[in-house]
């Protein structure tokens, strides 16, 4: 059964950034879009393993620090080599202030 | 001594693996996030100068050269061209396929084949491999991008500065790879789904050079060709030069991009046509950040760092002996103090290597 997991608080993402989320074993990258929306990711890069909280968010879009590949973390979409598979995403919601994703 | 089998389907691509130096978390000096960011951040702006600059300069050189052709007035005329387009290429095309020279992502993807196309390296494969020098830097067996092995091929190495080995290379890959073929050692760090492009683009650049072989010969004249093909010969001398200087002569088999790779502060000129690659250190730690800040990062992290080599000629001060020494002792390398401000270097995990002392 899936649950909503309490992840941080908002406003301890910054505007175009995420962060690293880690619960039961597993690590996400929770993001804060420029339109001060919430999305929720895998947190390693599909290519290498390597956290993407080190990366960079423009727009909608997270670049992988080791080789630059890039996903839409919207969708989890790998839109750059060498990244050629798609991250899994999951569900958020903002309540009171807290940021939920749901795992 | 260590006999060393760089080949990447060898015994020491295996020894790599057991070692842990795969895909392994390499050392990186502590910048707060928000800095970082900073640093990170994207613009078009210093790229599109660049490349009017660079794009302009050649269209002018290659303009006069060929109105002066076949007088040697034209030759300065043909250097400039031929440095622009077989070394500066070199530069571009690294920094387009990380991505990281324009904010827009078509500027970089335009950029890159052009720069892919002069430097005769299949944009999809060598994407590849260059994110597995990014991965494994410098480690045997499996970096496929090692200019200076042990012991060091040093005429190899000489040829190279007239482009020779690389462009023969660069063109038999090209018609191997038109002929629908793929290296083995190719397949080994290009996906799959990767291939058909692989194959795709070796065919359009088969057919370019078709036609300026074919335009060579209809006009009795090699002037298409200083054009197009030759200039990756006689302009190579300047990324040969520079790059040899990233890591030759330095450690092997580390995770530490302190003890593999050098830092060099270099004139505005060969800054320009290198686009700041000779912050080699600083640019392998933070992949991330744009060409154009890593004199910012420099100067934040120099602390951590070795201490630069103060010129191009110094650095070959360092080098040119170190590779003469590995020519007779393979396991030797030149390890770079760190200053007393530095995070060491970790012991336990490179205890085998750092017990190698550098004269």
């Amino acid at each position: 059964m899936t649950t909503w997991i309490d992840a941080c608080a908002n406003d301890d993402i910054e505007e175009e950034d995420l962060i690293r989320f880690d619960h039961e074993g597993r690590t996400f990258a929770i993001y804060r879009s420029p339109d001060d929306e919430y999305f929720c990711t895998d947190g390693l890069c599909t290519h290498e393993q390597v956290h993407l909280s080190d990366g960079l968010v423009m727009d909608y879009v997270i670049e992988c620090p080791k080789h630059n590949g890039r996903f839409d973390y919207r969708t989890g979409e790998a839109i750059r080599a060498p990244v050629c598979v798609n991250l899994g995403t999951y569900p958020v919601k903002v309540e009171g202030g807290r940021v939920l994703i749901q795992v | 001594m260590t006999k060393r089998d760089y080949s990447l389907l060898g015994p020491d691509a295996e020894r790599a693996v057991e070692a842990g130096l795969t895909a392994a978390e390499w050392y990186h000096t502590d910048i707060p996030r928000k800095e970082m960011k900073e640093l990170m951040k994207r613009e078009d702006q210093p790229a599109i100068r660049d490349s009017f600059v660079l794009f302009g300069v050649m269209i002018v050189s290659a303009g006069i050269g060929i109105a002066l052709w076949p007088s040697w007035w034209s030759a300065p005329f043909w250097l400039a061209y031929g440095v622009l387009y077989g070394s500066a290429m070199d530069s571009r095309w690294h920094e387009c396929g990380h991505g990281t020279a324009f904010r827009t992502g078509w500027m970089n993807d335009v950029i890159y084949q052009i720069a892919s196309f002069c430097m005769i390296r299949n944009p999809v494969e060598w994407r590849w491999s260059h994110a597995r020098h990014h991965t494994d830097t410098v480690v045997v067996g499996r970096d496929p991008e090692i200019v200076a092995m042990r012991p060091p091929a040093l005429f190899r190495i000489f040829l190279n500065f007239f482009g020779i080995l690389d462009a023969y290379n660069g063109w038999k890959r090209m018609l191997f790879n038109a002929a629908g073929k793929i290296d083995p050692e190719e397949a080994t760090f290009i996906p799959e789904s990767e291939l058909p492009k692989v194959i795709r683009i070796a065919r359009i650049w088969t057919a370019i050079y078709a036609a300026a072989i074919f335009t060579a010969v209809a006009t009795q004249s090699i002037l298409p060709l200083m054009v197009i093909g030759l200039p990756r010969l006689y302009g190579a001398w300047h990324h040969v030069m520079t790059g040899i200087l990233q890591h030759a002569g330095l450690a092997e088999n580390v995770l530490d991009h302190r003890l593999n790779s050098r830092t060099v502060y270099m004139n505005p000129i060969s800054r320009f046509i290198y686009w700041n690659m000779n912050f080699h250190v600083e640019h392998h730690m933070f992949a991330m950040v744009p060409y154009h800040r890593l004199p910012k990062l420099h100067a934040k992290i120099k602390h951590d760092l070795p201490e630069p080599s103060p010129s191009i000629l110094a650095a070959y001060r360092e080098v040119w002996p170190a590779l003469k020494r590995q020519l007779r002792y393979e396991d030797y390398f030149v390890r770079r103090e760190l200053p007393g401000t530095a995070r060491p270097y970790r012991e336990g995990l490179h205890v085998d290597l750092l017990g190698v002392p550098a004269e």
